[in-house]
């Protein structure tokens, strides 16, 4: 039993789309890797960040694989899309076994491994900035938690290759999920890959929530932290209380799947409406992790572009810290059609609507910041105004399903498929490029090619609303979700229609990857000299772009006035910076490879359990195991930056800085 | 806008960003010293395996009547094991509490002895559940004959690994506190250490409870 | 003389319309019965009351981006305004109000339209039990004796009476122009009670994905009057096969059925029967490690 369940079976060599796909993602996985070899840039990626605990670089990282990921469950979405809109009474191209793969795919790589890290990325640079901290409160862990998610990223793309994903759907409801009826690898992979991932998400809950409550610079009270940092600490605390519900209801599922165990089955006593209330019962928080970050960077992205504070502060704080709460008294919305009765359908129908409430007063609030201010229109805000029409729309179709008769009629359909599409999309997508297009100069010292962001904001904006409309009007037809082909000619227009939407959004993409490219090569003329490229109002925009490791070279001190703003008017008004202050030498922790090695072992161990290859699981096991050890064994945990170095670099900044306070010295 | 209207504004106005309300204030120290940090972060961490342990007891909650025409815990559990199961665990945590104090007064040989019994005890709790668990298996009561059983096994059997994954701990602990002695960074991972294996004393105070006593008495 | 573009526009239009007149004349937006009817007549009221909320916000949304826009030397620039205890009350309320208003709909029409409330009617509800299995309905008249896969046929203006169970996986039976849906669970009944009003042919499909066959599980309800119904029952009734438990471990077997089929004798007690068994599949879901190749369909 050398290879457990793995034989040659497992490849798609009879099956051409994951053939050609996968045969194509290895030559290009392998065309990069000689390029990096051949440039001979590996010590480089090794290393500054690879082993990297920087928030800044694993931030930039998480990032990168949030977008990579997009790629994939874009492609799986476009599939969907071209299949339905061929398969009225015509088997289209993809039978029922690949297609119900590729909507779970599509699903599960989306939430885990495109929104998560696209918020968590965001979170991770910009939280520690903001609050005038050098880095996480535990940045070894930090790196791991990237690692973990990378794990669980591989082995949900190497499913396409070896093996089969879950056709169960994206959240894979028992019985559905369980061995009788999906006795494939499939919900293995899905288990494993999320459970590992799970993990990192997990630490990384528990890192920022520590950081931002314990590590804030001095002076800096709950009423004087960014809106960012209020929703950050929100969505952070969802993880916190959210993902150990994941971990364990996965884990009952991987019993049964396993050893046999009856948490979930038709028979000795096993409950799949359990499931369904424990899966759920993180999902709902699991959505709130997701738009909280991105209501905050529309703060941020507001008031900086209207040049006016944010309105409401302290309504918007509650306002978050109600959602937080709130999230977690909604789930049974999910299920009001498994006959819960009228008393508990009720309930949970009123819960999900007062959450509304305080969302409302958020938008009112972005509202009434615009309101006397001077709005320069540069990407970030078109992101956002965006987002305040499309969201709000996506909030009413909400509101309409929480009537729970109305969900009754509506449940499964492509209603709902719209409904949370509206919301995800014009929320957390929108967020997450706003917070790119805001943050990137910051990161990389220079700003992004405007016209192709321009750009790719209306590809999305206009291919969204042509992608999903058709489906709220397909869902009132009474078409419902996970469709391979159907024999109602009415439905067919709708559905061409919203593929022609999804060939929008790539558009969209697509000038996202030119920008991206172009800005790279042309970086020259965006150059961000002074490290505050949108006359910002919070603390990272007192730092060089892209900042020095250790952030600050002196922790501000905030007790006297607002962070950064206040600084920075005091400054104009007198025609000159602050006084420099003294230097000190900073101590800052040391790179790792723990995070990158550990997730090494882990992707043996989830593969390893997935084909149950027990020994490698053992193999796996230990080398985490040992991984660890060999992390708490080191004697030297940190490096030290002189003060001269530090003095040397803080002098160039203050120097950058000069043309703000003195703008004749713009030449 | 003038600066002087700036900051007085926002220190004046309550509902304005940057309002720091008059006096003093616990945010004027800035960062917490590592110490605090670290405990902090772990306690947090424990919170949240508070809440994974809440969904095994959720589902064994719900799941405790479904006996599939089986045994109940009535017919299966063996309370005098728990009891010397639960006193074993007590003890050690009360090892634990002394190795803490030797911790504090830097004591090398009364930690490591404190440890070692730490380690001993929750050896013998392992041993025990072990034991227990292959019984009810040979009984033909192991997990796949219900969903009740079910349930018991993955709750229990998760404090169990969460017990043993501290031995592995412990022993790490023990060779390390030897190799470097009471550095910093062995006394802040002695710290959480301890809040681990209280914490899991907790858990089994519920467990104990709503799985052994509240079943056998229903 | 009609130029392309002109030519375009139109066939787009007369397009667009007879796509968005189709849209309103089935599904959702065409209801058959008054339990379809209620839900429809909530939906339009909830979206007006919300549409009140979000069309001015919208609105307001584009005017104030556009009137505050840094070029407009008109608008007034209030850099310090950040609070407003009229607007955060007004805010807040708002929101609130509308909130406890569709709260109040949510809450009684949850416990008018609960799916376990019967129907009001003189008629006397027919009953109906029905099986999901993989991948096709099961419809069993219990004390008519007969039963029929992917097609059930009722009498107009009557109430129904499902009793729902599933032999395999969890699915949903859900007739949109009749109205509310309900999970199918096995080993467990769930309930509905629905009414149709109109005599038609009406759409009726699984709404929980069940697997690789999910999309052929959609079925005819047939509406019919009361004399036609009963001349149905009569032609049916002792024809076609025999559904007992022989008969049911064949429909186990996974497979769609692209016919309708029809029982014309029932083993009493069959349901009951179906809820005491295990539901764990049956065998040919194809070996470990490949994706099983499952449209045949199932034996006679």
């Amino acid at each position: 039993m050398l290879l457990g369940k793995l034989s040659l079976d497992a490849l798609p060599l009879h099956e051409p789309i994951p053939l050609i796909t996968s045969i194509v993602l290895v030559l290009g996985i392998l065309g990069i890797l000689a390029w990096i070899t051949a440039k001979g840039s590996w010590p480089y990626l090794w290393n500054e960040w690879i082993t990297s605990v920087d928030h800044k670089r694993i931030g930039v990282m998480y990032f990168m694989l949030g977008f990579v990921m997009l790629l994939r469950g874009f492609s799986d979405a476009i599939m969907m899309r071209a299949q339905q809109a061929l398969a009225y009474n015509a088997p289209g191209y993809l039978p029922p076994e690949h297609y119900d793969q590729i909507f779970s795919a599509h699903g599960s790589i989306m939430i885990f491994f495109v929104a998560m890290p696209f918020m968590i990325g965001l979170m991770n640079f910009v939280v520690p900035l903001q609050i005038g901290a050098r880095d996480v409160a535990f940045p070894t862990f930090n790196s791991v938690s990237l690692w973990l998610t990378a794990t669980g990223v591989l082995l949900a793309n190497v499913s396409l290759a070896v093996g089969e994903f879950a056709r169960t759907g994206w959240l894979a409801y028992p019985p559905l999920s369980e061995l009788k009826f999906s006795p494939g690898v499939g919900v293995d992979y899905y288990l494993w890959s999320l459970q590992l991932s799970g993990i990192g998400t997990l630490m990384s809950g528990i890192n920022l929530v520590t950081t931002i409550l314990k590590m804030r610079a001095p002076g800096m009270s709950y009423t004087r932290m960014p809106v960012f940092c209020w929703t950050a600490l929100a969505s952070n605390l969802l993880i916190v209380a959210a993902f150990p519900i994941l971990t364990a209801t996965f884990a009952m599922l991987l019993l049964d799947r396993y050893l046999g165990f009856h948490f979930f089955t038709n028979n000795f006593g096993g409950n799949p409406m359990m499931y369904i209330n424990l899966i759920w019962a993180w999902g709902h928080p699991e959505v709130y992790i997701l738009i909280l970050p991105a209501f905050g960077v529309f703060s941020e992205v507001i008031s900086t572009f209207s040049g006016k504070p944010l309105f409401g502060y302290r309504s918007m704080v509650a306002a978050t810290m109600a959602i937080c709460i709130l999230s977690f008294m909604v789930w049974l919305h999910h299920f009001f059609t498994m006959g819960a009765g009228a008393d508990v359908n009720g309930f949970f129908g009123i819960m999900t609507m007062i959450i509304a409430v305080p969302t409302g007063v958020k938008v009112f609030n972005w509202l009434f910041t615009m309101y006397g201010g001077r709005i320069r229109f540069e990407v970030p805000i078109l992101w956002a105004i965006g987002f305040m029409v499309t969201f709000v729309i996506g909030g009413m179709t909400g509101v309409l399903m929480a009537v729970p008769p109305v969900d009754f009629v509506l449940h499964n359909s492509l209603f709902l498929i719209a409904h949370f599409h509206n919301v995800v999309i014009g929320g957390v997508v929108f967020g997450a490029f706003a917070g790119y297009t805001y943050w990137f100069p910051k990161a990389f010292g220079f700003r992004l090619h405007e016209g192709l962001g321009k750009a790719a904001f209306w590809f999305w904006l206009i291919g969204f609303y042509v992608a999903f409309m058709p489906l709220y009007v397909l869902g009132l037809m009474g078409m419902t979700r996970r469709m391979q082909h159907y024999d109602v000619a009415d439905w067919q227009p709708w559905l061409i229609v919203a593929a022609c939407g999804a060939v929008l959004i790539l558009c969209g993409i697509i000038c996202h990857i030119a920008q991206l490219v172009v800005s790279i090569r042309t970086r020259a003329q965006r150059m961000d000299d002074t490290g505050d490229p949108w006359d910002g109002r919070t603390l990272e925009w007192s730092t060089t772009s892209p900042p020095p490791a250790f952030n600050f070279a002196v922790v501000p001190d905030v007790r006297g006035e607002e962070a950064y703003w206040g600084a920075k008017r005091k400054a104009i008004q007198a025609g000159r910076l602050a006084e420099e202050p003294k230097y000190e030498a900073i101590e800052m922790p040391r790179n790792s490879p723990t995070g990158f090695v550990a997730a090494f072992f882990a992707t043996i161990t989830g593969f390893a359990l997935i084909w149950h290859i027990w020994w490698m699981v053992l193999m796996g096991l230990f080398g985490a195991f040992a991984t660890f050890v060999a992390f708490a064994w080191r004697d030297v945990e940190e490096f030290e930056v002189p003060a001269e170095e530090v003095a040397r670099m803080d002098r160039e900044r203050r120097q950058a800085r000069l043309v703000i306070v003195n703008p004749e010295l713009r030449a | 806008m003038s600066a002087a209207t700036s900051t007085a504004a926002a220190a004046q106005n309550p509902h304005r960003l940057g309002y720091r309300g008059l006096g003093p204030h616990p945010s004027d120290h800035g960062r917490s010293p590592k110490r605090i940090i670290v405990g902090y972060g772990f306690w947090i961490f424990l919170l949240s395996d508070f809440v994974m342990f809440s969904g095994f007891f959720a589902a064994f909650a719900v799941l405790s009547g479904a006996n599939a025409g089986g045994p109940s815990g009535r017919e299966l559990f063996d309370i005098h094991n728990i009891g010397v199961e639960t006193g074993c665990l007590l003890l050690s945590s009360v090892a634990c509490g002394m190795a803490s104090l030797a911790v504090d007064a830097r004591n090398a040989v009364w930690t490591q002895l404190m440890l070692m019994v730490t380690g001993l005890l929750g050896l013998v709790f392992i041993v025990l559940e072990v034991r227990e668990f292959s019984g009810l298996i040979d009984q033909g009561a192991g997990p796949q004959r219900s969903a009740f059983l079910s349930s018991f096994f993955a709750l229990v059997g998760c404090h169990g690994l969460h017990v043993s994954a501290g031995l592995l701990w412990l022993g790490t602990m023990m060779a390390q506190i030897y190799a470097k002695g009471f550095t910093p960074n062995m006394i802040r991972r002695f710290m959480c250490f301890s809040l681990f294996w209280h914490a899991l004393d907790i858990i089994w105070v519920g467990v104990f409870t709503v799985v052994y006593l509240m079943g056998v008495a229903r | 003389m009609h130029t392309t573009t002109e030519r375009m526009g139109r066939a787009l239009t007369l397009v667009a319309g007879g796509m968005v007149l189709a849209s309103c004349n089935e599904g959702v937006l065409s209801p058959k019965g008054p339990i379809g009817q209620a839900e429809q007549t909530i939906l339009f009221n909830a979206t007006a009351i919300m549409l009140a909320v979000i069309i001015p916000v919208i609105a307001l949304t584009l005017t104030f981006a556009w009137w505050f826009r840094a070029s407009n030397k008109r608008a007034r620039y209030q850099p310090d305004w950040e609070y407003s205890g009229r607007i955060e009350m007004i805010v807040w309320s708002i929101p609130a109000l509308v909130v406890l208003f569709l709260g109040g709909i949510a809450w009684i029409s949850s416990h008018d339209l609960d799916p376990y409330k019967p129907v009001q009617s003189q008629v006397s509800p027919v009953e109906v039990n029905v099986v999901s299995l993989d991948w096709k309905w099961l419809f069993i008249y219990p004390d008519k004796s007969i039963a029929s896969i992917n097609e059930l046929t009722v009498p107009v203006g009557t109430p129904i009476h499902f009793h729902l169970t599933s032999g395999t996986v969890m699915n949903s039976f859900f007739v949109p122009q009749l109205g509310s849906q309900i999970y199918t669970m096995a080993g467990m009944t769930s309930e509905l009670n629905l009414l149709a009003d109109t005599p038609g042919v009406y759409r009726g499909l699984s709404a929980q994905f069940s697997g690789d066959g999910f999309s052929d599980m959609h079925f005819n309800v047939k509406v019919v009057t009361a004399s036609d119904f009963a001349a149905w029952l009569a032609k049916v009734r002792g024809s076609g096969e025999k559904l007992d438990d022989v008969a049911y471990q064949k429909l186990l077997l996974p497979g769609i059925e692209p016919n309708v089929r029809i029982y014309g004798t029932v083993d009493p007690g069959i349901f009951e029967s179906i809820l005491l068994q295990p539901a764990e599949g049956v065998s040919p879901y194809g070996a470990p490690g490949r994706p099983p190749h499952l449209l045949s369909k199932s034996e006679s």
